[in-house]
């Protein structure tokens, strides 16, 4: 691969019928263009936790991913309530989910910890009230 | 142990069919991100969640197969969407520790 590949996604909010189709086109998109399997779900797993995210907790989203040669990278940008305690988000267990998600199997508070020990990089920067922007990378071999 | 042999050794029923795949280990527990960030490649995951979303993190996870325990039942869209990413979907009436408890001696564990 001598150029970047980028693929953009757009993530409804509140649809959980519909959530996990990012993951699931990048992880065939990867698969195809022959990264190794481990990495490819490590990729999967962080951006199904980011997408669930966008779709539960900010209404909807949007999802840039840059394959290249050495990494892949992954931004996930939404408008939606902004994380007031970012720390506080970041323990295991915290969450904030409604009984109705939590009814569907979401809702343990181990998101957003799963997206920082699958990636080799990951930052969030959220403004309340204005939105959150979350950067992981995945290096590649 | 394969995928294929759970019928016949744990009594599991086939509700979604597929490709036999081998199983590697057991992961069991209903809470998505658990299993997501727990279970490892080739488990098989007991569970009691039968909607789009277990089906979802069983496929990007790579899980062998879901056990649905306790006679919990699968929903339409997530059957459908087993049988178009190749999910394999078991289901029994055991409770979720009898069942996991069924497979790991089938496996010698
Ligand atoms: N994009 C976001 N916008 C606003 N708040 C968010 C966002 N992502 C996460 N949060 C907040 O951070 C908390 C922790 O997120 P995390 O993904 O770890 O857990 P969860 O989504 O509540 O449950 P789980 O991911 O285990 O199903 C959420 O409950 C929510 O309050
Ligand atoms: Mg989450």
């Amino acid at each position: 691969m001598s150029e970047s590949i980028q693929l953009e996604y757009t993530v409804p909010g509140n649809d959980f019928t519909r959530a996990g189709e990012a993951s699931a086109d990048l992880k065939s998109t990867l698969k195809r263009l022959g990264l190794p399997a481990a990495e490819v779900r490590r990729i999967a797993i962080a951006l199904y936790e980011g997408e669930i995210n966008l779709a539960i907790h900010a209404g909807g989203g949007q999802i840039r991913v840059t394959v290249d040669d050495h990494q892949v990278e992954m931004i996930l940008t939404d408008q939606g309530p902004g994380i007031p305690d970012i720390p506080k988000a970041m323990e295991e267990g915290y969450s904030t989910a409604s009984a109705q998600v939590r009814s569907l199997g979401f809702g343990a508070g181990m998101g957003l910890p799963n997206m920082k020990r699958y990636t080799d990089e990951f930052d969030i920067q959220s403004t309340v009230g204005v939105g959150t922007t979350i950067t992981m990378r995945v290096k590649i071999g | 142990m394969n995928t294929g042999d759970l019928p016949a050794r744990c009594g599991f029923r086939v509700l979604v069919p597929g490709e036999d795949r081998p199983i590697r280990g057991i992961f069991t527990g209903d809470l998505l991100s658990w299993a997501m960030g727990r279970a490892k490649e080739g488990d098989a995951w007991f569970t009691v969640m039968g909607n789009v979303n277990t089906v979802a993190v069983a496929s990007l996870a790579d899980c062998a197969c879901i056990v649905l325990c306790h006679g919990a039942v699968l929903d339409s869209v997530a059957g459908q969407r087993a049988a178009e990413n190749g999910v394999l979907v078991f289901a029994t009436h055991l409770p979720e520790f009898e069942a996991s408890l069924a497979l790991a001696k089938a496996m010698g564990l």
